[in-house]
């Protein structure tokens, strides 16, 4: 059964900009559910409807079987967790923690108990007594999720937490985020633009642009299946590369190749996608890569090159192979590892 | 050596400005201590005497004014009063005016608070006759209260105030409301002790300016009961000596306050930073 339920949600500003439109979406009891999207796209808007810090213009949100559209934030019994964490700056860590528990009327014992059990859990035990100026940014971050986890709420929202953080730590806490939801078990919804985040955080992914879900299910669907042009160039790192060409009679012909018994009835204009990761080097392949610059990553190098009019066209090979700026590659997709979208529509036709 | 020179300029011209500064301020101090017959026959001086405690002693507690129902403890007493009234007073209707003006969001805030702000064109001396009505019907005339009021609705406090409740980030409330943080209590939760150290230096501020008021108290108290000390500083007489150590006295409480307060001001600073 679903846990919470976003039901033709839209938003409109009174400048007249329409945030999110008509948006559905059901996440279950205890799922993690990330929203994905380019800045600007409405995911931020969509979590903060949730939590109720926007009005809702339209459509209808259900949290645990009840109807929350007009439901004040704090009588919501939702907690989340802020891009620049939001720490109250003159209270000292213990009471950053207790401070939604006091405002509930809970009394002291409990909410030391509380309070203790969720520092320990996130190891911030020792700076209790320290106000949130004095601790790290990592240190910012295990509070913040601290003050959400005390309250025990029925939803977590998480808007953009990681960005403030260096690239090391973002992946250290991305861990433990991932690891904290699944001990506590509390149905979560994370926004972030990162893709990487996205991917390795969420059970299931909503990818988000113009206010629109463009594509909804788990990281690795999304990855292998998408389903427009937009989802398959923002999921995926490095991006896909993409070709113009044209599909005529199951045959498509790129500037310099053609595939054929390609599994569509459309004809026309068409846009193929192929993942750097799904080249590989071959004789006589169909693509010939002129290289112009290597990324080296040691696991893997990233090879920038051109092939005939396109430039930057990105193939992934494997660390040992040595190659230098001014090789051709010659390179085939794998198997059926290949996306053709329609131009105009940006929709998949494969 | 060019920099030697120039530090020891700027040091000389410093010098020079302190020695103006101080110099008529400890004139009349040593010459307060001092009798009166020195004074007369000598001008003033720049050491000390030794009538210190009969000079001020005697200006502390002569009974002055025409009824002789005024000492200048009296006055201490009444400006001390008349200048936390106003300090507390205003502190607090500028704390509410700003918290309204920034986080009601009502359509016509930012005009509300021009409204205000152009009161500041409009000071006390030029509405001074229908504030002195208003207070008459009331029958506020000789009280404290009458003394206070008029003078503690601060557009510039409100200004402060409204400025930097602007610069407090929108998350904070979103947070504390999601902490189940009403109206009231994120007034009193968060943004009073965020602006804890403006609050002290609002208070500095005010309590200067009520203790500094002339022309409203001589207008509002016809009783010597409410004579405040920059009042009784036109109005006192008597020898030169007893004037100059009412002078010093009356120079005081405004030292003192900067003083006692700048500590918490200070850190106030350094534990938000």
């Amino acid at each position: 059964m679903s846990f919470l339920d976003l039901k033709n949600v839209t938003k409109i500003y009174p400048n007249g900009t329409k945030a999110v439109h008509e948006t559905s979406l059901s996440i279950s009891e205890g799922e993690f559910m990330v929203f994905v999207g380019p800045s600007g796209c409405g995911k931020s808007t969509l979590l903060r409807m949730v939590a109720g810090l926007e009005d809702i213009t339209e459509g209808d949100i259900n949290l645990d079987g009840q109807l929350i559209n007009e439901v004040d934030p704090s009588e919501r019994d939702v907690a989340m967790v802020f891009q620049n964490y939001a720490l109250y700056p003159h209270m000292n860590v213990y009471n950053n923690l207790a401070y939604g528990l006091k405002n509930r009327g809970i009394d002291k014992e409990t909410i030391e108990q509380k309070v203790n059990d969720a520092a320990k859990l996130l190891q911030i035990s020792d700076f209790l007594q320290r106000k949130p100026s004095m601790l790290s940014g990592g240190q910012r971050q295990r509070v913040a999720m601290g003050r959400a986890i005390v309250r025990n709420p029925k939803i977590f929202l998480f808007d953009e937490p990681l960005s403030n953080l260096d690239a090391k730590l973002r992946i250290q806490m991305r861990l433990e985020i991932k690891k904290l939801q699944q001990k506590v078990g509390v149905t979560s919804i994370f926004v972030t633009h990162d893709q990487v985040e996205a991917m390795t955080l969420a059970d299931r992914l909503a990818v988000i642009n113009n206010g629109i879900i463009e594509q909804l299910g788990t990281p690795i669907e999304i990855y292998n299946n998408p389903e427009s042009l937009f989802v398959a160039g923002f999921i995926g790192s490095p991006q896909m590369n993409f070709l113009d060409a044209n599909l005529n009679n199951k045959t498509l012909s790129a500037e310099n190749f053609e595939i054929k018994n390609i599994d569509s009835d459309y004809n026309g204009e068409v846009t193929l996608g192929i993942r750097p990761e799904h080249l590989i080097e071959s004789e006589n392949g169909l693509i010939n890569l002129k290289v112009e610059l290597v990324e080296q990553l040691g696991s893997d190098n990233l090879v920038y090159g051109q092939i005939k009019n396109i430039k930057d066209f990105c193939y992934r090979s494997p660390g040992n192979q040595i190659i230098k700026k001014g090789d051709t590659l010659s390179l085939n997709i794998e198997e059926n590892k290949y996306y053709i979208f329609d131009k105009s529509t940006g929709k998949r036709v494969n | 050596m060019t920099r030697l020179i120039t530090s020891g300029f700027s040091h000389f011209i410093l010098f020079i400005g302190i020695l103006i500064m101080i110099v008529p301020v400890w004139m009349i101090f040593a010459s307060s201590t001092h009798s009166g017959l020195t004074i007369n026959t000598q001008g003033l001086q720049m050491f000390l005497g030794d009538s210190f405690y009969e000079n001020y002693l005697r200006v502390l507690l002569y009974e002055g004014g025409f009824f002789k129902e005024i000492t200048a403890l009296k006055m201490f007493l009444n400006s001390f009063i008349m200048a936390t009234g106003v300090a507390i007073l205003s502190v607090i209707t500028s704390l509410m005016a700003a918290y309204a003006l920034v986080y009601y969001r009502t359509k016509y805030a930012t005009l509300l608070f021009w409204i205000i702000f152009v009161t500041i064109l409009v000071p006390l001396e030029l509405r001074i006759f229908p504030t002195y009505s208003v207070m008459a019907e009331l029958n506020l005339v000789n009280s404290y209260f009458g003394l206070i009021v008029p003078i503690s609705a601060s557009a510039i406090a409100t200004l402060f105030f409204r400025q930097f409740y602007k610069t407090v980030p929108d998350e904070l409330l979103e947070s504390a409301k999601l902490d189940g943080a009403n109206t009231w209590r994120f007034f009193v939760d968060f943004l009073v002790p965020l602006s804890k150290t403006m609050i002290v230096a609002m208070l500095i501020f005010m309590f200067v300016f009520g203790y500094n008021q002339y022309l409203w108290p001589l207008l509002v108290t016809s009783s010597e009961q409410y004579w405040t000390v920059v009042m009784g500083l036109k109005m006192m007489s008597g020898s030169i000596v007893h004037r100059f150590a009412f002078v010093m006295m009356s120079m005081v409480p405004p030292i003192l306050i900067i003083i006692v307060l700048q500590k918490h001001f200070i850190k106030g600073v350094f534990q938000d930073k």
